[in-house]
């Protein structure tokens, strides 16, 4: 497909981003505000031959997901709060099992049913920590449209690579909101593919720890018979109680995804270099943040930009590069403080930091975020 | 003499001993399970098995197929999934009653529904075996458990029908006892192209026959005996006389249009559309496509 311009919801670009990056299989059930992807999904996957299901709740769309996963297939789902606190115990699966899925939670004002067609950024805690039990997967979160399409791709990217869930972290503004995104020609976009054992099948370690940690992965009905469970298990997919055996499977799920921070970790940051003054944020909300660093540096106020683009793993390191330079630290975010606190475990010089938050289920705005910081001097 | 058959699809060296009790009858479903798949010569590499959690569920880690041990009550879901993505590839479900039809009976229910070609082998001990004996969904009235000592105060399911009732395109029942019928029942499920079940009443000696004094593992194998009729011969008994027993053998088959199988029209008829809209494509070409030439959008909404 030639490049093309195209007007698209967030949404859109979801399912667009998807399909560009391989996704075969979607399985998902209709929640508010993150429909439109699997309606688009249903419409889009059976034309390149791959499929779509609608299960009966979310607890069956994230075992569908993993299912097809297993089966060969780069598989995703989407939701929103009360699905994507459903899914909890089936991504915890995908975290030990170390089956690659995309997650797409278009996050609404919660708790509960909340607020359905209404934003916010309340997730970005159970996203990182919503499943029991220590585990390591990647969030990440995009601030448009365009953004969007690139980050889903991202998305199964980081997923096939790592053999890991990765949740693309939307919200009801970006899901709903129309821009102009230029699709590239699908040959000019790079896709990764999980890697599969090359290995004759009786030498098969499908656990096996590498110098990496990723183990290749065979589909299932490809040759190579194994096992595949949520209890802890060896290298070669069997129940373990062994504590030599436990420990090594722990920090295997650890050490894949935290000793390649430099290959995962994404973020961006502008004006840092002068910056007195530091403005933290991510996904939607850096729109109004964007525009309101800006109007203060008109007005010749030394602020500065930050924005994980990987929520998790959080850059810390390379925030505290630039957090040891300023003053004061803004975290703006539509919650009642969240990511306030990874800020907080980051900063270890005593900075003043504070929280500019909106959770009345409306976009924060700049003016908002410009009186706080006006308000500070 | 050769080896015993069972051993050729079995992980013998690996993960055994196993974990069922002495007097277990999920160990008799696996065997019949072997078998079936043995007379259908089923290759290995193909035969996909998922499980849930439970005593029953365990199996998955016993037999040399693909295996896939999931979550509590959530292997036909998942089931669900892998079929779809490789429907050429035979897919099993392992279950028990709580399983399938507490925490998973939504699944169940709904897989019956689309008719997707799954084979469920259900393995209904009346109670939950691996937590402890606490009552199940098919615990009968006045039955005990760990969680119902006086007497289960709910009544149960009767799981055949429920999948019957459910759209199931193939539903069987048998027990741990009629173990030639079990190698038989199961074999047909797996010729049925659609949702095929077969519920194996399978004794629990140390839970349920403990808790509600049914005797050693004999014992419960010969109740199953003097109780089962089979659904052919019901002509032959009054109303009254059915009332304490059950009926064995093929409850319901009834084939339908299996869903992977639809799904695959709707590929086809999408991929139809598509070569035409870019054929006319090529004919008509240089439009201008249909896509916006707008300015860009401020970024503030507010
Ligand atoms: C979400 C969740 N809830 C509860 C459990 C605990 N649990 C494990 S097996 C089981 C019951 C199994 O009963 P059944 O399916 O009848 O299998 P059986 O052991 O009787 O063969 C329960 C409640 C669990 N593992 N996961
Ligand atoms: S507890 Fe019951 S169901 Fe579980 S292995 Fe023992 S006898 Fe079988
Ligand atoms: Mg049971």
């Amino acid at each position: 497909m030639p490049e093309k311009t195209v007007l698209m919801q967030g949404n859109e670009a979801c399912s667009e981003g998807a399909i560009a990056a391989g996704c075969r299989f979607f399985a998902g059930y209709p929640i508010t505000p993150s429909t439109e992807i699997a309606e688009s999904m249903s419409e889009k996957l059976p034309r390149v031959g791959g499929k779509f299901i609608q299960m009966e709740d979310e607890i069956a769309s994230i075992s569908a997901i993993i299912g097809a996963s297993v089966g060969g297939l780069k598989s995703m789902t989407a939701t929103s709060g009360p699905g994507f606190s459903l899914m909890q115990e089936g991504i915890g699966y995908a975290c030990m099992a170390e089956i690659p899925i995309v997650i797409a939670n278009v996050m609404r004002g919660g708790p509960s049913t909340g607020l359905p067609t209404k934003t916010a950024q309340g997730d970005v805690m159970q996203a990182r920590w919503g499943t029991h039990g220590d585990h390591f997967l990647i969030v990440l979160a995009p601030e448009s449209v365009k953004e969007t399409f690139y980050l889903t791709i991202k998305s199964f990217n980081l997923s096939e690579k790592y053999r890991v869930p990765v949740i693309l972290l939307l919200d009801e503004a970006i899901g709903h909101m129309r821009e102009k995104v230029v699709i590239p020609d699908y040959g000019d976009i790079l896709t990764e593919d999980r890697l599969v054992p090359i290995v004759p099948p009786q030498w098969y370690k499908p656990y096996e720890i590498t110098t990496d940690f990723v183990t290749p992965m065979a589909p299932f009905g490809s040759g190579y018979r194994y096992n595949i469970t949520g209890l802890t298990h060896d290298e070669m997919g069997f129940p373990t109680n062994k504590e030599s055996e436990i420990i090594s499977k722990m920090n295997k799920l650890r050490d894949k995804i935290m000793r390649s921070t430099t290959d995962i970790v994404d973020y961006e940051s502008l004006y840092t270099d002068d910056a007195n003054t530091l403005v933290i944020t991510f996904g939607s909300a850096s729109r109004s943040a964007k525009e309101a660093v800006q109007y203060l540096r008109n007005h010749r106020r030394k602020v500065g930009f930050f924005r994980p683009i990987t929520v998790w793993p959080f850059p810390e390191k390379q925030l505290r590069q630039i957090i040891k330079k300023v003053d004061q630290v803004y975290v703006v975010e539509m919650n009642q403080g969240q990511l306030i606190d990874e800020v907080r475990k980051v900063e270890c010089y005593h900075k003043k930091i504070f929280g500019i938050n909106r959770y009345d289920g409306e976009m924060i705005t700049p003016n908002q975020i410009i009186a706080k910081i006006r308000e500070a001097k | 003499m050769t080896q015993p058959l069972v051993l050729n699809y079995l992980r013998a060296k690996k993960q055994f001993p196993h974990v069922w009790c002495p007097g277990c009858g999920h160990g008799v479903v696996m065997g019949s399970l072997i078998r079936a798949i043995d007379k259908l010569a089923l290759s290995k590499d193909d035969v996909v098995m998922v499980s849930g959690i439970g005593c029953s569920s365990r199996m998955t880690a016993y037999v040399d197929f693909n295996t896939l041990h999931t979550l509590h009550g959530r292997p036909i879901a998942y089931a669900t999934g892998l079929k779809l993505a490789r429907p050429e590839l035979p897919v099993i479900v392992i279950t028990g009653d709580g399983d399938a039809t507490a925490i998973g009976g939504n699944h169940f229910i709904h897989a019956a529904r689309r008719n997707i070609d799954l084979t469920i082998i259900l393995m209904n001990n009346n109670i939950y075996g691996m937590t402890g004996g606490q009552v199940s969904p098919t615990t009968p009235y006045g039955g005990r458990g760990s969680t119902a000592k006086s007497g289960n105060p709910e009544h149960p399911f009767d799981i055949s029908q429920l999948a019957i009732a459910a759209g199931a395109s193939f539903v069987a029942r048998t027990t741990a006892y009629h173990v030639p019928a079990m190698d038989r029942l199961i074999q047909q499920a797996f010729e049925n192209k659609g949702f095929s079940l077969v519920e194996i009443f399978s004794q629990c000696p140390t839970y349920e026959g403990k808790w509600n004094k049914r005797g050693d593992a004999a014992t419960m194998l010969k109740y199953y005996k003097d109780n089962a009729i089979p659904v052919t011969s019901k002509s032959k008994y009054s109303e009254e006389e059915l009332k304490d027993k059950f009926l064995i053998g093929i409850l319901h088959h009834t084939p339908k249009a299996e869903f992977t199988a639809e799904y695959q029209k709707i590929i086809e008829k999408y991929q139809i559309k598509e070569q035409m809209t870019q054929l006319s494509q090529q004919k008509g070409k240089n439009e201008p496509e249909a896509s916006s030439k707008e300015s860009e959008s401020p970024v503030s909404e507010d």
